[in-house]
């Protein structure tokens, strides 16, 4: 500094490209994850002796290699879009107790107690569904199946415990936590002078939110929920513990059918040939790109969330 | 449809605070009422214990008597929600629902209490718009969304939209503060034109304001930082203007502190 | 409406039925997602705390046969913590500097926008996906063996969008006059953040960071692509398959005997512990912090 009084730092330059080039890295690491995902999958899908989008057999380890994601995207798709429906709602209850019916001092000890049911390992909720849940479920599976197989996913010959049902309400515990703790920061910001506009009129607690909070926080919720989506679809090992593996197509979720992209992987890597890994890297590019369009979709929501919040 | 109120020995916390302490005085119906005082006096929380939306506000209570033709507002068998029904109340800033038109905005405090006709909900849309002064700016786009308005349009539709429901009173915090001087003019000339059907209570930091719409002031003080704020005095407005009976409001009219 | 009314109008029955049951429900909700949360903890502890014992925390799997009773997952333990360790190494770096990037040198440009969109497209990769991409490039493009490193690079992945988010927000908290005074005083960028900004965000960067490890602690499906199995002890990261504690709980729970379910439950519980405490770590710490906050 003293020598030359305008000299720029020595240090700055090297400073700002580590931090430039820990950036760049990560977009590398972003496009070598769908790179090498491509790579390593074409082979296999070249070896493929059926239609990989519509087949549902998953065999390729044979040596007339014969796969497709039929049958695995389904169950994935379906147990993911079962657990969000019977997550979203209770998620929704616990945002609204904690951010608007709970005291004040009981809400925050009641936040960390829903985020730790996030902390909770995925395998510790698998072990758990395998060894509770699963033979829990058998008797209220042969409830609904009895009393109202009219319902036709309720329907089916068989009623077993490792079911797309069982499934689905692990997967629902698992993201519950994620949708309830974004929606309770969307219900936290609802501001405070519409609240009171809703009040001052005679509003009840229930009107207020009707009034005031729900249309605010719907675009937050409906992106939490998308979010969470996109968690169940790529949950593996919950769901390998418990669906039971099998290649068919089937609504009937309290029968022994269903399987899911990342459990297959899960399940079918120990045993699987050359042929068989790149199958299982081609099935999980597919759900790669599925949970980036979630993903995506999600984040263009609450990006125009975004804008909403700042034009009002 | 004007009411008396009579409030006696209420005091108001924030928590362990005290923000107001023995506050004692009655509300003529069919006049306005202007609470004037500097900042942090609590003649804001005051006004919001007229219709229970202080309590509102997590940990704030209230001890005392507040009388709404000798009916008690915090009876143990009154529900705060009739209260606010009862007695409605218009903000600092406009707080129109944003997601609402102007049209549902209006409409939204009589679709809690019943069902209109849509004939009937027409009819009260029109009748509060034009009692708020605001009919013939919106006419033409009722069901525009209510944020497209300008602040002072704003503010006369959350008037309008409090007046929907026919309160017996209606409340007023410093309703002016957010808005232009044209559209401050608008607002008090509202004011004078509604008090000849509702018994109108309005907090203001201005005096001029204070002089020009109310018929009644109460001048609200605190002893110091931390202290609870108490009622100095209540008189008709001309008299509290030109001939205070106590030495602090006459300080603090001809501007010597606050 | 009509008849004019005199004083405090009651609401109908209704509407206050309607508020009730509402409430009701909202409550219910709550009960609803605690049950299970209870149920789990529930479960494990009452059946880990048989089987956790010195023998579980000191012995491995090897030599214990299909049926046998005892063993235990010391050599999972050591991987885990090899493992979680070593993807901190990788990830807290990359994360933190580009968290850096997007506060310090980026705002404004379009590098930060595609960098800071890809974090969030990261934040979404399913863990799977990053095991799976670890096997293509790690194992199958550069014939590396499976291996605790492998295991440790998968994580990292799942780690970064954690570590950068959490470290991008607690930069942006340091307030801009701090930042200002420095450069007045002729104190370069540079310094100006490794002296000034990072100190003042520390705790709150060690937190997410806490956070981020805890998260990945408990991840199975990478660790199972990138790090196989084994049931022998296998302290060097680097080279040769090693175990995990989830992949443990994993392997542990899909044999058939009540002797490794037994196990399983342990090893559930050792895991458990260890993310609860990284948890709770990461709480006091932001917890420590936040009166001094308060207090500026």
């Amino acid at each position: 500094m003293r020598r030359s009084a305008f000299r720029r730092s020595r240090g700055d330059a090297p400073f700002r490209l580590a931090s430039t080039g820990a950036g760049v890295v990560l977009l590398a690491i972003m496009a070598a994850i769908g790179v090498f995902l491509v790579v390593k999958a074409i082979p296999a899908l070249q070896a493929n002796t059926s239609n990989f989008l519509t087949e549902k057999i998953w065999n390729p380890n044979a040596v007339e290699p014969a796969f497709g994601i039929g049958a695995l995207a389904f169950g994935t798709v379906l147990s993911s879009f079962l657990a969000l429906v019977i997550a979203t709602p209770v998620a929704i209850g616990v945002a609204l107790f904690i951010s608007h019916y709970a005291p004040r001092r009981l809400a925050a000890v009641l936040g960390y107690v829903v985020d730790l049911l996030a902390a909770v390992p995925s395998v510790v909720y698998g072990l758990w569904g395998v060894v509770f849940l699963v033979p829990f479920m058998r008797g209220p599976s042969e409830f609904l199946n009895t009393y109202f197989a009219w319902i036709p996913i309720f329907g089916g010959d068989q009623v077993v415990g490792k079911s797309m049902l069982t499934a689905s309400i692990v997967l629902a515990i698992m993201i519950l936590p994620i949708i309830a703790a974004i929606s309770r920061e969307v219900f936290l910001q609802a501001p405070k002078t519409q609240e009171e506009a809703a009040l001052a009129l005679g509003a009840t607690r229930w009107e207020m939110i009707r009034m005031s909070v729900l249309p605010f926080g719907r675009p937050g919720v409906i992106s939490a929920a998308m979010l969470g989506l996109g968690r169940a679809m790529g949950e593996t090992i919950a769901v390998a513990l418990i669906l039971p593996a099998t290649f068919g197509i089937s609504f009937e979720i309290l029968g022994p059918n269903g399987n899911s992209i990342a459990a297959n992987i899960a399940n079918g890597f120990g045993e699987a040939t050359a042929v068989g890994r790149g199958a299982l890297i081609a099935s999980g590019l597919v759900l790669f790109l599925i949970t980036l369009v979630v993903n995506m979709a999600a984040r263009l929501v609450i990006a125009r969330r975004k804008e909403f919040a700042r034009a009002a | 449809m004007a009411k008396q109120i009579e409030v006696s020995g209420l005091d108001a916390y924030y928590g362990a605070h005290k923000a107001i302490e023995d506050i004692t005085m009655t509300i003529e119906p069919r006049t306005v009422t202007a609470f004037i005082g500097p900042s942090g006096c609590g003649k804001s929380t005051f006004l919001r214990t007229l219709n229970r939306m202080h309590e509102v506000i997590p940990g704030a209570r209230v001890e005392g008597k507040v009388r709404l033709e000798e009916q008690d507002l915090y009876g143990p068998d009154v529900d705060p929600v009739s209260v606010r029904r009862t007695i409605g109340m218009v903000f600092q800033r406009p707080n129109p629902f944003p997601t609402m038109s102007i049209y549902d905005n209006v409409a939204a405090g009589l679709r809690l209490n019943g069902r209109f006709s849509r004939s009937e909900l027409d009819g009260i849309v029109e009748s509060s718009l034009k009692g708020a002064n605001l009919w013939n700016e919106v006419k033409d786009r009722l069901h525009k969304p209510g944020s497209g308005l300008s602040g002072g349009q704003q503010q006369r539709l959350c008037i309008a939209r409090a007046i929907a429901v026919r309160p017996q009173v209606l409340l007023m915090d410093e309703p002016c503060s957010a808005l232009d001087p044209i559209s401050t003019l608008a607002i008090e000339d509202l004011i004078s034109s509604l008090k000849t059907d509702y018994t109108i209570v309005i907090v203001t930091h201005n005096m001029q304001q204070a002089a020009r719409v109310s018929d009644k002031t109460a001048f609200f003080n605190l002893a110091g930082q931390g202290q609870p704020g108490k009622l100095i005095e209540m008189d008709d407005t001309s008299r509290i203007f030109t001939n205070p009976g106590m030495k602090a409001t006459e300080d603090y009219i001809t501007g010597r502190f606050g | 409406m009509t008849t004019v009314q005199t004083g405090i109008q009651p609401i109908s029955t209704g509407r206050r039925v309607k508020d009730r049951i509402v409430q009701m429900l909202v409550y219910l909700a709550f009960a609803i997602a605690v049950v299970p949360l209870l149920s789990v903890l529930w479960l494990v502890v009452k059946n880990g705390i048989g089987r956790f014992d010195l023998e579980f925390l000191t012995h491995s799997m090897r030599n214990i046969g299909a049926r046998d009773a005892g063993g235990g997952a010391y050599h999972a333990i050591i991987g885990t913590l090899e493992q979680v360790l070593l993807a901190s190494l990788i990830a807290v770096p990359i994360g933190l500097l580009t968290a850096v990037y997007l506060v310090e040198y980026g705002p404004g440009g379009r590098l930060a926008r595609w960098i800071s969109f890809f974090v969030d497209v990261m934040t979404g990769v399913p863990s799977v996906v990053s095991g799976l991409f670890v096997l293509a490039f790690w194992v199958l493009a550069l014939g590396m063996p499976f291996s605790g490193f492998a295991g440790a690079m998968a994580l990292s992945i799942l780690m970064m969008p954690v570590v950068v988010r959490s470290a991008e927000e607690m930069l942006r908290l340091v307030p801009n006059d701090l930042r200002e005074a420095a450069y007045a005083l002729g104190v370069p960028k540079w310094r100006t953040i490794v002296k000034v900004v990072l100190p003042t965000a520390f705790t709150g960067i060690l937190t997410g960071v806490m956070l981020a490890v805890a998260r990945v602690a408990g991840e199975t499906a990478p660790l199972l692509l990138t790090v196989f199995f084994t049931d022998s002890i296998n302290n060097d990261p680097f080279n040769g398959p090693q175990m995990g504690l989830p992949l443990y709980v994993f392997d542990q729970a899909g044999r058939p005997t009540d002797t490794a379910i037994d196990r399983a439950w342990t090893g559930a519980l050792t895991l458990i512990l260890i993310v609860m405490l990284l948890n709770l770590v990461a709480r006091l710490i932001a917890w420590w912090r936040s009166p001094a906050k308060r207090g500026s």
